[in-house]
């Protein structure tokens, strides 16, 4: 039946029809309804059932539980700030609330450009900002307005991914590059003690506070030099102020099952970021320096801030990581060791994570080039052998 | 005794509809027709007009550039047509067949002594030098190379193939015969699977024998050249199929090119699905007669395995070089509902977001012939290198074919291999890239620019 109703539209939305300027839309849900079935010409016969829009969607669906317990923990938040106790399922509905418009003006704002582009351009929509539009309200503050969001939205979609060529061929994290555009941007309104509480009422849920009222982060207590506060139960259940996707480590590790298991991030990637992040921290640990952020214990470190969901979603692009399965454990290496790093001995950025993915993001092909040229020496080698 | 080589990376896919151990008895074909674009690397030049007598091995066409190289026809019989394509391109040359058949008589010759020069002669006059390739480039051979080796291989792991050790039986002695003789040309390396030690037909001197224990694509010539003897820029290897070795022994033997192959017959569109005799060159609707299924749905022959084959159409002719004709549902006429979240038991994935690693490695799939998905950028990394058995960064060779980048090609190996080594990695590309077509490319660019 949906098949009929597609055959009937479609002439409308072909060359020359009424919505002739609506096609790539048009394809971009008959694509997503149903399967193409287009057949092979050339090559293989038979092909793999996987896609890109299946991979995109599960990452999408890994994401689910970091951002349903971020929903809740922004009710949380807001209630416990005011004093006020309600039952789970208004705190969840509030979060529901807050972070609808955040998400809609996301994919609004990214996939609005994404069919622009993929109209002009004559091909078909990519699925990759799937992902890139789930992830960046989630690693913002609550308290982000929604305008901002969208300027972040479309810079990182225009300049860090289609004038590279689109999904496949940028450099940078788009997410992260989103985050970043609105931390040099607007440094006030990303960071300090208090962006991380949503502070209206919205249809008689929540409690309105007033905008003096201050909420840090541990890592911002701890690099402003106070002890920080909370425990590690509490930093691993995520009922802590933060970026709305990041707080919880169960949460996290849910979705990192769903990856690891259907394969779709590498492991290598991902595990060597915690044993950089862990080793490092372990370092500074015993290095005896005199700073609250090098003295909090390794394990607390990987589950504050960034550092987990960053190491899940974000270091595992195969986009924008190595792409040798060597290079993979390097690079993860050295995005946890750097995120660290960057917390400890600059206390203007108690967030690493993101600048550390970026910075690797950078020097991956540099990375792969090594193992790349490895290949290639052994190679010459064998032929000047002969 | 011979060495054995253990391959990891791979991917095996099992589908419906593999070819009994049996013979079944062919219709007889009322055309014959040979293709030059089976003997990639030569332009052809007719050596026949239409309504002209030939015997099974007079040559058909040759190649325009040294006249050296001639492809046989497969029959006896009257030259119906010399069919073009576009800008006059030769498509195929039919034959209506005799009544009974003549071979051309090329004498008879002792493997053990003939000389080299005399050998190849022999092989370029009676059309089956033709069949020789080369790395680089995988094309049709030069005789004036002098190769550093000759490989063959004696299994393929493909989807539906044939299985050599069944489509060798009655000819084992020519197979014997004609590895004897191309010793001649360069050291002869044999490579068979683990169940094939100890056939027969698996000589025990004369020629090193390698086994390759691995998932798809072991069975390729590609990647056990790559681990015996790699192709370094400079050097040449010679490869053959490995019932067109016994072509080689029998025209010793008789004198005959007798070009009779036992075609596996396969596929989940297929009644019966087993071996027929033709030779080369038969016309498919004559091989599937009576034995394709009746179905509403739209149906693929294919000239070939599903990976490697070539598409065809029920009027069309067996290539060359091929070992199975396989018969699979078309699927443009089926329409999956959202296929990028359902679990799809049916299909089969080498991704874990489907459950076919769940249901075992025995299970035989039906799969259509559609594309799943459409066509994107190289986004996931480490997917070819999972099914690419060769010490060459894959994707990284890809990459520099499709940006042109020469000396990166070169660099990274581009000499050693052929378009049918990418089979499986196009087969799970989520990408959805079509590699054989774009290496083929790149490797007849690069010819051209070194010639």
């Amino acid at each position: 039946m949906i098949q009929k109703t597609l055959d009937k539209l479609r002439p409308h939305f072909s060359e020359g029809g009424k919505f002739s300027a609506l096609r790539s839309v048009f394809d971009g849900f008959e694509t997503f309804l149903v399967v193409p079935s287009a057949t092979s010409k050339s090559g293989v016969s038979i092909h793999d059932a996987i896609d890109s829009k299946r991979i995109m969607s599960f990452v999408v669906i890994a994401l689910m539980p970091a951002l349903l317990f971020g929903m809740y923990n922004i009710g949380y938040q807001n209630y416990a700030a005011a004093g006020a106790t309600a039952s789970c399922w208004t705190m969840f509905l509030y979060g529901l609330v807050v972070m609808l418009p955040k998400i809609v003006v996301s994919y609004g704002v990214g996939l609005g450009i994404e069919f622009v582009v993929a109209q002009w351009k004559k091909e078909e929509i990519q699925e990759g900002y799937l992902v890139t539009g789930m992830l960046i309200p989630m690693i913002v503050p609550v308290d982000t307005p929604l305008w901002m969001l969208a300027l972040a939205v479309a810079f990182s979609v225009v300049f860090a991914k289609e004038v590279f060529g689109g999904t496949g061929m940028n450099i940078f994290n788009p997410a992260l590059v989103a985050r970043a555009f609105l931390f040099f941007a607007y440094p006030t309104s990303m960071s300090g003690d208090k962006v991380w509480l949503a502070k209206d009422t919205w249809f008689g849920l929540g409690n309105a506070i007033p905008d003096t009222k201050t909420l840090a982060t541990p890592l911002g207590e701890a690099a402003a030099g106070l002890a920080p506060s909370g425990d590690i139960w509490q930093y691993c259940t995520g009922l802590m102020p933060g970026s709305i996707g990041e707080t919880s480590v169960i949460a996290i590790a849910i979705g990192a099952v769903i990856l690891l298991c259907t394969g779709i991030a590498s492991w290598k990637t991902m595990c060597s970021v915690f044993v950089g992040g862990a080793l490092t921290a372990w370092l500074f640990n015993i290095g005896g320096l005199d700073n609250a952020v090098a003295n909090i214990p390794w394990y607390e470190h990987l589950a504050l801030g960034g550092f987990c969901f960053g190491a899940v979603f974000m270091a595992t692009d195969p986009v924008t990581s190595a792409r040798t399965e060597g290079g993979k454990y390097i690079y993860g290496f050295l995005i946890g060791g750097l995120a660290i790093t960057i917390r400890v001995l600059n206390p203007g950025y108690p967030e690493g994570m993101m600048l550390a993915i970026l910075f690797m993001n950078m020097f991956a092909p540099l990375i792969d080039y090594c193992f790349v040229q490895r290949n290639i020496s052994k190679r010459l080698k064998r032929a000047q052998d002969k | 005794m011979e060495r054995t080589y253990k391959l990891k990376k791979g991917l095996d896919v099992r589908l419906a509809g593999e070819a009994a151990q049996t013979l079944a008895k062919a219709a007889v074909s009322s055309l014959y027709a040979v293709r030059p674009a089976d003997f990639h690397g030569i332009t052809p030049k007719p050596c026949v007009k239409p309504g002209d007598k030939v015997r099974a091995g007079d040559p058909l066409f040759t190649d325009k550039a040294t006249e050296r190289i001639h492809v046989a026809s497969p029959v006896s019989g009257t030259v119906k047509e010399i069919v073009r394509g576009e800008r006059r391109k030769i498509l195929h040359i039919t034959v209506e067949p005799s009544d009974n058949q003549v071979f051309a008589d090329y004498g008879t010759a002792d493997a053990a002594t003939i000389g080299r020069e005399e050998l190849i002669d022999l092989l370029l006059r009676a059309g089956l030098f033709a069949f020789i390739r080369q790395r680089p480039y995988d094309v049709v051979a030069n005789p004036d190379d002098a190769p550093k080796a000759l490989f063959v291989s004696a299994f393929s792991k493909m989807p539906l193939a044939a299985d050599f050790a069944f489509a060798i039986q009655g000819r084992e002695a020519h197979f014997k015969n004609g590895l004897k003789a191309l010793a001649k040309l360069a050291p002869v390396f044999l490579g068979i699977s683990p169940e094939q030690t100890g056939c027969a037909w698996v000589p025990t001197e004369g020629c090193e024998v390698n086994v390759f224990d691995g998932p798809n694509p072991s069975g390729n010539v590609g990647v056990q050249i790559n681990h015996v003897s790699p192709v370094n820029k400079g050097e040449i290897v010679w490869t053959l199929g490995a019932e067109e070795v016994a072509f080689v022994g029998e025209l010793l033997e008789t004198g005959h090119v007798n070009l009779t192959r036992r075609i596996a017959v396969a596929g989940s569109e297929v009644i019966r699905p087993e071996y027929v005799e033709t030779p080369i060159g038969a016309s498919l609707s004559a091989i599937l007669k009576d034995n394709v299924t009746n179905s509403e749905h739209n149906q693929r022959v294919i000239d070939g395995n599903p990976l490697t084959g070539r598409k065809a159409s029920a009027d069309d002719f067996l290539g060359a070089r091929t070992t199975e004709v396989c018969v699979l549902p078309e699927g443009d006429d089926r329409h999956e509902v959202l296929g990028w979240i359902m679990p799809r038991l049916k299909e089969f994935s080498a991704n874990r977001s489907y459950l076919s690693w769940l249901l075992g490695k025995n299970k035989a799939y039906n799969l259509d012939c559609r594309i799943k998905g459409g066509e994107r950028h190289m986004i996931m990394s480490g997917e070819y290198d999972r099914v690419f058995p060769m010490d060459i960064y894959a994707g990284y060779l890809v990459k520099a074919i499709i940006t042109g980048d020469i000396d990166q090609q070169e660099a990274l190996g581009i000499y050693e291999v052929a378009p049918e080594d990418f089979a499986v990695a196009e087969f799970v590309c989520s990408s959805k890239l079509e590699l054989q077509h774009i290496v083929r490319q790149g490797l007849d660019a690069l010819r051209k620019e070194n010639a």
